[in-house]
């Protein structure tokens, strides 16, 4: 079963990559495609550079970026391949997002399972 | 049990799926017999399941089980060397032994386990055991997988998969089968047994061979992981991406080989629509880094292009037909077999002409190595539905239905037949 891990937490405009994590992520990642079950991964740029397209009431509206409450905002995403959620979760346990928070901060890794065709009845 | 013991239950079961090759893997390379290090590899986690629903799951929770691993190990054999000396039955020669075993699992790192991944699969698809021992313990070993787990993908009672494991382990013992990853000339020929203990699993996912289900996606996820795990271990060899190519291609289409009924579809009848570009796109990159390796192709390399013709076709009315029987062609003089030569008459019917396609398949026929292979007729039947020829049409769905053990296929091969059939008598009357 397929299962995604959104790593949360837009860096912001301005914000420099942390060396520490960049490379503690790419070592993550490397372990998981170690372990054979590595789909996809990839890191999306600062919500700066994004936007929001609002459908409301028959029209839409575009919305540029950055967005509000960035802790809530994706930051990048890993697509993995496991045999059971507890193993997605224990996966998503070990990514190193904890490195380079500071005292009182926290960080989020949403884990959810794909929904595929091949489960579809 | 507690509902939060039971899900501290699940996650000890997730570590232990994502742990225990490696944990086997470094046990391994320290006792130099897999046996040895499964059983104490168990030991660590019992030790898991015993304190952590209590202590809470460890922060590392493969160092946790190794080093625990390691600590009933050295027990043992310190035991087992009292014992020994004890009855004065140990010679100088094994005392010192015992004693490299005992120094090595001081020094045992983690370092050593990357590499002793490849050990192990060398290991349990060692051509001395036979193929099914091979499978059986390649899933225990590498996957993770509990006997019950392998009996119930294979359609097989328990204890017979149990027994194969345990006779696998024996015969490794006996042979005194080193713990290594082989050299120079043996490589291709120990390499290939690999692939092909890998491939096995993932057919048999893919085309269950018997029961109800036409397919066992576990088992192709296991093939897959498997193949993946190998193509980052070995990246140098052509045939692992190959291979792993092929897999992807193939299980790319899961979704739209199966109709709601659960009967199979053919390929060219598929809602390429359903089809995963993901594993696509997956699938095309190993087969690219497969053929960036230079050299002839291989025998899953030339498959996995030969799937890759049916990816890039956005209908199957754009495939290269011609290509695609070139690939055929290449592959039956590398790996000439009756099967190869099926699929090949298949695309020489498509791009040379129907009577081309079943002049192949005559031979075939006429050969009758395939005799009891449901494939032919079924193949044989389809090139002359298309030729109009609907009476013998049927009769060949019917025999290939015959002989078919899928109870799905079987349906889908009777259905054609009653089709062609009916076909025929429509024409009789237009005539």
């Amino acid at each position: 079963m397929r299962y995604m891990l959104s790593l949360k937490g837009d860096p912001g405009p301005e914000a420099q990559p942390d060396e520490t994590r960049v490379s503690a992520l790419a070592a993550y990642v490397q372990e998981l495609a170690r372990a054979g079950i590595l789909v996809a991964a990839e890191t999306l740029q600062s919500s700066s550079t994004g936007a929001r397209i609002r459908f409301a009431g028959g029209g839409h509206i575009v919305v540029e970026g950055p967005f509000p409450e960035p802790s809530g905002l994706v930051a990048g995403y890993i697509l993995i391949d496991v045999r059971s959620r507890p193993e997605a979760i224990e996966w998503a346990s070990r990514c190193p997002l904890d490195l380079a928070l500071r005292d009182g901060e926290s960080a989020d890794v949403e884990v959810r399972r794909v929904l595929q065709l091949a489960d579809a009845p | 049990m507690l509902v939060t013991d039971v899900e501290t239950h699940r996650a000890i079961e997730a570590v232990w799926r994502i742990e225990s090759a490696r944990l086997i893997a470094g046990l391994a390379g320290v006792v130099r017999d897999i046996g040895l290090a499964e059983e104490l590899a168990q030991d660590a986690l019992v030790a898991a399941l015993e304190q952590w629903p209590a202590a809470g799951i460890p922060r590392n929770p493969g160092a946790w089980l190794m080093t625990t691993a390691k600590h009933r190990g050295i027990d043992q054999l310190r035991r087992r060397t009292v014992l020994d000396r004890k009855h004065e039955e140990l010679g100088r020669e094994l005392e010192v032994e015992q004693e490299m075993t005992l120094a090595a699992f001081e020094t045992a790192t983690e370092d050593d386990i990357g590499d002793g991944l490849l050990r192990l699969i060398f290991t349990a698809c060692h051509p001395v055991l036979s193929r099914e021992q091979r499978v059986a313990l390649t899933l225990r070993l590498l996957g993770g997988l509990t006997t019950d787990e392998i009996a119930r993908a294979f359609l097989v009672p328990e204890p017979t998969v149990a027994q194969r494991i345990v006779r696998a382990k024996r015969t490794l013992s006996e042979a005194r089968v080193p713990f290594e990853v082989p050299h120079g000339d043996e490589l291709v020929g120990r390499l290939s047994s690999v692939l092909e203990v890998v491939y096995l699993i993932f057919n048999e996912g893919y085309s269950a061979t018997a029961g109800d289900d036409w397919l066992r996606p576990g088992l192709c996820d296991e093939a897959l992981r498997l193949g993946r795990i190998l193509a980052e271990l070995e990246p140098s060899e052509p045939e692992v991406h190959g291979l792993v190519a092929l897999m992807e291609i193939q299980a790319s289409r899961s979704a739209a080989r199966v109709g709601r009924e659960g009967e199979p579809i053919l390929l060219l009848d598929q809602d390429r629509s359903r089809w995963d570009r993901l594993l696509i796109a997956r699938g095309l990159a190993a087969l690219e880094r497969a053929e960036g390796l230079g050299g002839a192709l291989g025998p899953y390399a030339l498959q996995a292009a030969i799937a890759a013709c049916h990816s890039r076709a956005a209908t199957p009315e754009a495939t290269d037909w011609t290509r695609m029987a070139a690939l055929y062609d290449a592959l039956a003089q590398l790996a000439p077999s009756p099967i190869v030569e099926l699929n090949r008459a298949v695309a020489v019917g498509m791009a040379f002409g129907l009577a081309a396609g079943l002049h192949i398949v005559d031979a075939l026929v006429a050969d009758g190595s395939l005799r009891a292979y449901h494939l032919l007729p079924s193949v044989r039947g389809d090139l002359l539905a298309k030729l109009g020829r609907d009476a013998e049409a049927a009769t060949e769905f019917r025999r290939a239905a015959e002989l078919t053990r899928n109870t799905r296929e079987r349906a889908f091969l009777l259905e054609r037949a009653d089709t062609s059939a009916a076909a025929r008598r429509i024409g009789d009357r237009t005539d």
